[in-house]
């Protein structure tokens, strides 16, 4: 069943869900949307590094790299999302634009 | 199901919406990876990310948002040149991965993962294993996990 579709394919998926975050994360203006969008840029270079591991390498490192990359995920939102709401109680709002107090 | 999932989370103009499409997409991805036979990260990724980060997610809009609140929308000149840039970066890559074609090796495709492989690579030291990223990854989430209560609880105490 996984000889009938190749590589190319799984590689077309993981990039386009790349280019989604990527444009996701360039438009939106609330922090939690941008958040989300690099847990989808993440999630393709997860896609990635196990279809090749699938399709190329017959050893268990690129499945060692994912896992690694989801945990360093999940600490990552769990620290923005930290920052994010100790933001919002600072200035009651969480679109980036407004979180300008360092500016000089 | 990934790619339309992935589009409504960053297009919807409901965050709550937004959310229940990122879910759909990383179940989806979860899928993907039990086609692929890797049963043991599938879990890890329903667990982490479909249990762990959506359920954060959805608290932290609870936390910040009023219900059905609507997204500002985007500024249009940004848009159009985010929409631009990305479009060219995926044609470029398209492009490439379609002149490229990729040799499967012989036996790859019959090779199944044990999960006690995993574990065996993950506290072994030597080479082809990970016992040193492993700790330091352990001493991230540790640090992360301290670093995410002091910024939490910093501004209450200052009220």
């Amino acid at each position: 069943m996984i000889d009938q579709i190749p590589l190319t394919h799984i590689l077309f998926l993981s990039t386009a869900l790349f280019f989604i975050g990527a444009y996701g994360f360039l438009t939106r203006r609330n922090l939690i949307t941008m958040l989300m969008s690099v847990e989808l840029i993440l999630n393709s270079v997860n896609i990635n590094l196990v279809a090749f591991n699938r399709y190329l390498h017959p050893t268990i490192d690129g499945v060692v790299f994912t896992l690694f990359i989801i945990t360093i995920a999940a600490a990552e939102a769990a620290v923005a999302i930290a920052i994010i709401i100790s933001l919002y109680r600072k200035i009651n709002s969480i679109d980036p634009e407004q979180a300008d107090e360092l500016k000089f | 199901m990934i790619l339309g999932g992935a589009l409504l989370a960053v297009t919807a103009r409901k965050i709550f919406r937004a959310a229940i499409a990122l879910l759909v997409s990383l179940i989806g991805i979860a899928a993907l990876y039990y086609w692929m036979h890797y049963e043991f990260i599938a879990a890890v990724q329903t667990i982490v990310y479909v249990g762990g980060i959506v359920v954060l997610i959805i608290f932290s809009i609870f936390l910040t948002h009023n219900p059905g609140h609507t997204i500002e929308e985007p500024v249009s000149i940004r848009e159009a040149f985010a929409f631009t840039g990305c479009f060219a970066g995926f044609a470029f890559v398209f492009s490439l991965l379609n002149r490229y074609s990729f040799e499967q090796t012989g036996d790859a495709l019959n090779h199944t993962m044990q999960v006690a492989d995993v574990g065996r690579a993950l506290l072994s030291t030597g080479s082809g294993s990970y016992l040193l990223p492993f700790e330091a990854v352990s001493l991230l989430l540790l640090a992360s996990m301290i670093g995410c209560i002091v910024i939490a609880i910093k501004i209450r105490t200052h009220k």
